[in-house]
């Protein structure tokens, strides 16, 4: 049954991913990623990560999808289609892509000496909340204050960036 | 770990996420949908460290806290990125990367 459902969720995540990066229609291409972000959030549901499940459906699923539609409807127009890089030129990303993708498949299954578990273990909250605030070695109290100060700065950043003067009144000026 | 589900079989399903987001930030020439295939990037590093953590030594988490660190560093990512983008576009009306040349020299 699991394994089921892991096969539909890579299939979902796969094909939405490829559509994600080679339809034109950039409204289309929000929705597409929409669908791999839940996908995937749907494999950390799988893992028993419930807590990242969330994360992922709230943050990107509900965050960063809604500044991506904001974004996209600001400064295009529905049913513009992109321009494509040409018939020619996308030879190369496609050597590329796949090649060093094969490479890197091959190279995971070479390797033999991995020891995994057998056993389902549940990561709740509480384990995270301990290990996110523990000042003993291998807590992670420094980096979680790091991460505090870093998105003040971001938000902050954000601001100055969008508030800034239109560069075609000041040369009127 | 998902029972029946060998790790292989997961960072196979990564490392198809990631190069397809690598032949989408090669092919784009709209800077939102390069930013949106750097997304599916970042979302095959996440599933990678939980995977990885789940499957080989379930007892530490540092996989699994790093992976929320993630989370926090591409949505931080994201919005100052958007506001770059909208700020341009507000600047030149042009956001194709064949057609921005402002931070060019």
């Amino acid at each position: 049954m699991e394994k089921i459902m892991f096969y539909i969720l890579s299939a979902i995540i796969t094909v939405f991913a490829v559509l994600s990066v080679t339809s034109r229609k950039l409204y289309r291409v929000t929705m597409y990623l929409l669908f791999v972000l839940l996908a995937v959030s749907g494999l950390y549901f799988m893992m028993e990560y419930n807590f990242m499940g969330a994360v992922q459906l709230s943050v990107y699923a509900g965050g960063i999808m809604v500044l991506f539609v904001y974004a996209v409807m600001m400064t295009d127009n529905i049913g513009n289609s992109m321009r494509s890089i040409g018939g020619k030129r996308i030879i190369l990303p496609v050597i590329i892509a796949v090649g060093t993708a094969t490479l890197a498949i091959y190279a995971i299954y070479s390797y033999q000496g991995i020891a995994a578990t057998k056993e389902a273990t549940v990561t709740t909250v509480e384990h995270i909340g301990n290990k996110l605030l523990s000042y003993e070695p291998g807590g992670y109290v420094l980096p979680f204050e790091v991460i505090s100060i870093l998105l003040l700065a971001v938000m902050i950043g954000a601001i100055v960036i969008a508030k800034a003067k239109k560069l075609v009144n000041q040369e009127k000026n | 770990m998902i029972e029946g589900v060998s790790l292989f079989e997961i960072m196979s399903l990564t490392t198809i996420l990631f190069f397809i987001g690598i032949y989408g930030f090669l092919t784009r020439t709209n800077l939102i949908a390069m930013l949106m295939s750097l997304e599916l990037m970042v979302n095959a590093e996440a599933i990678n460290f939980v995977a990885i953590n789940k499957y080989l030594s379930p007892a530490v988490l540092q996989g699994q806290v790093f992976s929320l660190f993630i989370i926090a560093l591409a949505a931080a990512e994201t919005a100052l990125a958007l506001a770059i983008i909208l700020h341009l576009y507000r600047l030149t009306t042009k956001i194709d990367i064949k057609e921005v040349e402002e931070l060019k020299y």
